[in-house]
């Protein structure tokens, strides 16, 4: 079994596992005054400490959240609300075109139901936001921006954002910045403060924490509109039981990827340059979709001439092989992936690839395999044709 | 041998695919999404591609212990299914989509691509039996399928599986049960499963538009009233024609023949219905062995029909079928599918009708 879909998601970390086991033994809401609650209320308090600490942030800035999604609905939804309620001229979003969907059907929705004016940055043909197409629009909206949000790292084609750059354009244009930085924490460096950036989404499940947990960590000057009311957790900004087994889980691994980041990349970016190779020298017409460099140490992205994703994906799966479409939707049917086309591939090329995804426990015998299935495998889906 | 189990969520299917993995097959289950944009659930009995049969399919398909995935066949099954089936009923033909999509999409796009994939068959709930290239129906006559498979060659009925034709249906459900698949007690689909609510005539309104013309009486030529579309009506229709008033001598009036050229819709009398002589083209021979001259055989000519005795004669490119008594309701664009016994010998699709004795 060769498990190339870190990106979809990540084995736990063994002391994750470990630490929510052992929360999940405990009682105690952490919002109660006695002691048990107390002692709940710790759990999340230091999990909050070690989060903020990983991650260059203060404590107050993380916001507990059922996961990136939320993350990215609350950053890019309570961003604009409040905005706009300081100031109704504030309905523009900036946004790239090739944003998860988490962001990018949030952003549709402001646009269909709240009448935002939504603006989407386009890339080049590796994946990359165009700066100056981003600071025109910048400049274009001045006085009536509510919300900007551009990717840390892109989830499908490993794509690097300038994200640095972007986010002091914004804040010189005074509107807040968000990035979704779920498949980066782990890969790349992530420091929040020194970043710039006025939000940041984190994701549980995609760096060796427990599903169903993240952050949204949000600059302290940052106004944000809950999406969820209730008990008035989480700075008002986030209500809800606080969740302190998951919670654990989430702080030890965010603390133990930050930890492992800068060797884990060598190691991937090794393993990844081999995986590359080794598919090239099987098959030497696939393309490397994204930026060949600057991207994503764990992430490979190949569109294969003449062939079925979904063909690719059923026979490597067959072998044992475990990769993803790099798109999905919940009917499970592939649609051309709104990445790719943003990049400028023709439809034929964005159905007709795949993403193999490295991460903590990838090995060269993962590489192996797929080296070993991918010529055949291709050449198999070549005779039931291209995507339709 | 490695199958491909076709899974639409029924417990049809469901059945056939776990059937197939008892014989010791290599199973992948496979659910159609045959629909551009899928509703949520199903409403009642209707209605084959939602989310929810995807989920059933799956769910049956994790029971069996085989792999599952969705193929997207959306665009394939609109334009060789559902375009076909408007611009059909638009020619003033009655068509059969389950037919045509076991024609084109489950036997032809899907097995086409299972084969070049490293399969060796494609498996299917149909109720009909399959064995040695020999198509006949299943036991339960109710539910037996083999008229909308008769369509098939012989090359894709070399790839077909068909594992439930010596079951009932009671049977098939009671073993869904005691395998522990959730979808044993759902209801069997009915009519057309890209027409959830049923409407045909409104589905088919939607895309071609009103497009009023003259109910005719056939006999006096008299006009009798209007209508929005020729398309709403098949042959043998007696409801729902609006005329406001009865013939002359009291009985009920039935569609006899739809002209989409003047968009006129004939009626008459039910004895008018009567045809004894079958014009069909795009013959299918399943059987090995050609007739070259006539033969006499059953025909089915329609979907629940019953089989007629009547000879068929190769006439140029197709068949001119007569039959023995009169039937009606014989539509074109319908199948005329030949029997010996309960086997199936071929099949062709219905071009026109008459009636000897009138023309005679």
């Amino acid at each position: 079994m060769a498990y190339l879909d870190h990106a979809a998601t990540t084995p736990m970390l063994p002391e994750a596992v470990s630490a929510m086991t052992a929360a999940l033994a405990e009682h105690g809401n952490p919002s109660s005054l006695h002691a048990s609650g107390r002692r709940a209320r710790r759990t999340v308090e230091e999990a909050r400490e070690r989060v903020a600490a990983a991650l260059g942030a203060r404590p107050s800035e993380v916001v507990f959240t059922g996961g990136g999604t939320e993350s990215d609905n609350l950053a890019v939804k309570g961003i604009f609300w409040a905005r706009r309620a300081a100031d109704p001229r504030h309905t523009v979003v900036l946004a790239s075109a090739v944003e998860h969907h988490a962001v990018l059907d949030a952003v549709e929705w402001l646009h269909a139901h709240e009448g935002a004016q939504v603006e989407l940055i386009g890339v080049d043909g590796l994946g990359r936001v165009d700066v100056a197409a981003f600071e025109a629009a910048l400049d274009a909206h001045r006085d009536r921006l509510a919300v900007a949000t551009v990717m840390w790292a892109n989830n499908e084609v490993g794509t690097v954002q300038p994200v640095v750059s972007l986010a002091a354009a914004a804040r010189a244009a005074g509107v807040p910045f968000h990035t979704d930085a779920a498949q980066a924490v782990g890969q790349l460096p992530v420091d929040f403060a020194a970043s710039g950036v006025s939000a940041m989404t984190v994701a549980g499940h995609k760096l060796g924490g427990p599903f169903g947990v993240g952050a949204l960590v949000l600059g302290r000057d940052v106004a944000c509109t809950p999406l969820l009311h209730g008990g008035g957790q989480e700075r008002d900004v986030r209500s809800g039981t606080l969740d302190a087994p998951s919670i654990a889980g989430f702080a030890v691994a965010v603390e133990a990827a930050v930890k492992a980041q800068a060797d884990r990349a060598v190691h991937l970016a090794e393993l990844r340059e081999e995986l590359v190779a080794r598919v090239l020298a099987e098959v030497p017409d696939a393309i490397l979709n994204g930026d060949p460099r600057d991207r994503l140490p764990g992430n490979v992205h190949f569109s294969f001439p003449g062939c079925e994703g979904d063909a690719l994906l059923m026979l490597l799966d067959a072998r044992g092989i475990e990769c993803s479409t790099g798109s999905a939707c919940s009917a499970g049917v592939a649609q051309p992936s709104h990445v790719l086309v943003a990049m400028g591939a023709d439809s034929e090329r964005a159905r007709g690839s795949l993403r193999f995804s490295l991460g903590h426990t990838s090995t060269l015998a993962d590489v192996d395999a797929l080296a070993e299935a991918i010529g055949p495998v291709v050449e198999r889906a070549r005779r039931a044709g291209p995507a339709r | 041998m490695k199958v491909l189990a076709a899974m639409s969520g029924g417990v049809d299917s469901a059945v056939a695919a776990a059937r197939a993995a008892d014989a010791g097959h290599d199973v992948t289950g496979v659910h159609l999404a045959l629909s551009e944009s899928p509703q949520s659930h199903r409403t009642g009995a209707r209605g084959c591609c939602t989310l929810e049969d995807s989920r059933d399919a799956r769910r049956a398909a994790d029971v069996i212990g085989i792999p599952f995935y969705v193929w997207g066949m959306a665009e394939r099954f609109g334009a060789d299914v559902v375009d076909n089936f408007v611009a059909e009923y638009a020619a003033g033909r009655t068509p059969n989509p389950c037919l045509r999509c076991n024609e084109k999409i489950k036997f032809a796009a899907v097995l086409d691509r299972a084969l070049a994939l490293g399969f060796d068959a494609v498996v299917t709930g149909h109720h009909a039996r399959l064995s040695g290239g020999v198509l006949r129906r299943s036991v339960d006559a109710a539910k037996d399928q083999s008229y909308v498979l008769a369509v098939l060659t012989r090359a894709q009925l070399a790839h077909s599986i068909f594992p439930l034709g010596d079951s009932t249906k009671v049977q098939v459900r009671a073993e869904a049960a005691e395998r522990g698949l959730t979808v044993a007690d759902k209801p069997d689909s009915h009519d057309i499963c890209f027409i959830p609510d049923g409407d045909t005539a409104g589905f088919l309104r939607e895309r071609l538009g009103e497009r009023p013309g003259e109910i005719v009486d056939a006999v006096s030529g008299e006009v009798l009233g209007g209508h929005d579309g020729s398309f709403a009506y098949t042959i043998g229709q007696r409801r729902g024609l609006r005329l406001g008033r009865p013939a002359p001598d009291g009985k009920p009036r039935y569609v006899l023949d739809i002209s989409p050229v003047t968009n006129t819709v004939r009626v008459g009398p039910a004895e008018a219905l009567d045809v004894d002589e079958i014009t069909a083209v795009r013959p299918v021979w399943i059987v090995a062995a050609e007739p070259e001259g006539p033969l006499r055989c059953l025909v089915q000519i329609r979907a629940h029909g019953s089989p007629r005795p009547a000879t068929v004669i190769p006439a140029g490119q197709g068949w001119r079928v007569e039959l023995d008594a009169p039937d009606r309701g014989v539509a074109a664009g319908q199948a005329v599918v030949l029997y010996d016994g309960d086997t199936v010998l071929g099949s062709a699709t219905i071009d026109s009708a008459r009636s000897r004795a009138v023309t005679a």
